[in-house]
């Protein structure tokens, strides 16, 4: 099984997480000010990269906090997990 | 000429050994140019090569494949097909497909062994009986079929359920033209009738990019050189946004892997297919005798084609409580695909921003069963100026508008 790495409580199985998709997509600060295309674009549009993902991970059945990591969407390789507001792990660059 | 397939071509190529079979399809080089480039040989592509080609006059026309054919999606799905969506648009869509379908073996000359034997979504629950009975409503104002079913009349379908279960049967949502397909023979199908109408089916040719000159498309560079086109249609399913990057645009899709699984050959036990979006179990028996089980997808994004052990898990557990016989049968197979998932669970059949360029995707985990309908209506999308009225509502735009087609309901977890 997968297994990810909680920055509080250390490695658990995939099972104990839930996925929050694509990580760093700020809110916008004038949501009433942004056109249909901006806000679709906020909303619902994704890099879904065949590669490194940096994406966000909730420890459900844990800690219950929200933290980042990121990924290899082919090998499923972890490169690190992050708290919110720390920078974010070095991938080497022959895996990127 | 294409040797027909008929009982006489059998017993021909009997008495000649069978050294006389003609090749299904050509492998050529591909030329300079053509008039329009699909990229992707699954069941999508191949049939609107194949359209494009016999409705539409457009016969310069080349599928460009990274592997080989129906090796994507088309040749990994649990073959459902059903047209019950809740929405005008997605009916209209789906039920078109399902028309092709009683017509296609025939059409094609090719046995795809669509097979209406009904299907039974499952209700385990008061808002299961209620999201059905609207479901259904919306079907029969819409001109689908659907029958309400009681727990007694579910049993009657397939007598050896255990409708007490931990989330008890309370009903079901029969769909009588639903059924299955041969996945594999849908693409050989359409792949031979396409090549026999001049269509180039070139194998190995991964699409690494495109040449877009003033924001129109030119052409594609691919593993075997550049290759022109004057339109290009994408139709690659769980690789979409890859292509959509190198075409400098970003999709409203996530793709996740989907799995499934078949147990060893046993004889006819089950002869419709049942699914439980609630404890989600899907199965279906094949020809051979395997039960056919449809897992679930990944939380997280994956182009990895494999899938987590835990949702096999979660999924042969329901299979087991819902049909206690099985719980001794072995598994034989179990494999994942890449599925492309867009956020209100309906494809995306579109323009895009660059002219010229257009995508075929976010079929996610249920576009087999769509397979003739979206391809007779993307060649003729194609081939025309606008969008054909069927596609027209699955255009990128809708994410931006915010016109969505949710169906959530009867697409998130059953196929
Ligand atoms: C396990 C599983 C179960 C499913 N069950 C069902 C079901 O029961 N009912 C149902 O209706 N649907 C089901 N689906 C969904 C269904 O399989 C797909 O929606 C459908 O087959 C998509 O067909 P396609 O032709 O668009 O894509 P595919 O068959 O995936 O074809 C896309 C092709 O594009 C090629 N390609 C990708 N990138 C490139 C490139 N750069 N250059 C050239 N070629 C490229 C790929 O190699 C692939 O062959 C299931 C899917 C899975 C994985
Ligand atoms: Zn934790």
């Amino acid at each position: 099984m997968l297994i990810v790495t909680c920055p509080w409580c250390g490695q658990r199985e995939v099972t104990e997480f839930g996925y929050g998709g694509e990580a760093h997509i700020a809110r916008p600060e004038n949501p009433e000010q942004l056109s249909d295309e901006e806000w679709g674009d906020y909303v619902f549009f994704r890099k879904n990269p065949r590669g490194v993902h940096y994406e966000r991970w909730v420890h459900t059945h844990g800690c219950r906090r929200w933290f980042n990591a990121v990924r290899h969407t082919v090998t499923d390789e972890f490169f690190g997990s992050y708290k919110p507001g720390e920078a974010p792990p070095t991938v080497p660059v022959s895996k990127g | 000429m294409k040797q027909k397939y008929s009982i006489f071509s059998i017993v021909r190529n009997a008495i000649g050994y069978h050294e006389g079979w003609q090749e299904a399809w050509r492998s050529p080089d591909p030329k300079a140019h053509y008039d329009m480039i699909i990229v992707g040989a699954g069941g999508h592509g191949l049939g609107t090569a194949y359209y494009l080609a016999k409705e539409c006059g457009v016969r310069n026309v080349a599928v460009l494949e990274k592997d080989w054919l129906g090796g994507g999606n088309t040749g990994r799905n649990t073959t459902i097909c059903r047209s019950n969506y809740l929405w005008d648009e997605s009916a209209a869509l789906y039920d078109h497909s399902v028309d092709l379908w009683h017509g296609l073996s025939r059409e094609l000359n090719f046995n795809v062994m669509y097979s209406p034997r009904g299907l039974i979504h499952l209700a385990h629950s008061v808002h299961d009986i209620q999201e059905i009975g609207r479901r259904g409503n919306s079907n029969y104002l819409n001109g689908i079929d659907a029958e309400y079913l009681t727990p007694e009349q579910v049993k009657q379908w397939v007598p050896f359920i255990n409708l007490n279960t931990r989330y008890p049967v309370m009903g079901g949502l029969l769909q009588r033209r639903a059924g299955t397909a041969r996945h594999d023979a849908v693409a050989w199908g359409y792949a031979r009738g396409a090549d026999a109408l001049g269509v180039d089916i070139i194998q190995n040719c991964e699409v690494t990019g495109f040449r877009i000159e003033e924001n129109v498309v030119k052409g594609v560079e691919t593993s075997r050189g550049f290759i022109g086109a004057n339109k290009v249609g994408c139709v690659v399913a769980g690789h979409c946004s890859v292509l959509a990057e190198k075409a400098g645009f970003r999709l409203p899709i996530e793709s996740f892997s989907l799995q499934a699984l078949v147990s060893e050959s046993i004889k006819p036990k089950i002869d419709c297919v049942v699914m439980s979006n609630g404890i989600h179990a899907y199965i279906s028996q094949s020809d051979k005798g395997e039960l056919v089980i449809g897992a679930g997808s990944d939380p997280y994004n994956s182009y990895s084609q494999r899938g987590g052990f835990d949702l096999i898990e979660e999924t042969v557990g329901a299979v087991v409580e819902l049909y206690p016989i099985f719980s001794r049968m072995r598994m034989l197979r179990q494999w994942g695909g890449v599925v492309d998932v867009t956020v209100d669970r309906s494809p995306i059949l579109s323009k895009t921003p660059v002219k010229n360029l257009y995508f075929n995707c976010g079929w996610g985990t249920g576009g087999f069963k769509a397979t003739p309908g979206s391809a007779h209506v993307f060649a003729h999308s194609l081939a025309g100026e606008d969008m054909h009225p069927v596609a027209a509502p699955f255009s990128i735009d809708r994410f931006n508008t915010g016109a969505l087609v949710d169906e959530g309901a009867a697409a998130a977890v059953a196929h």
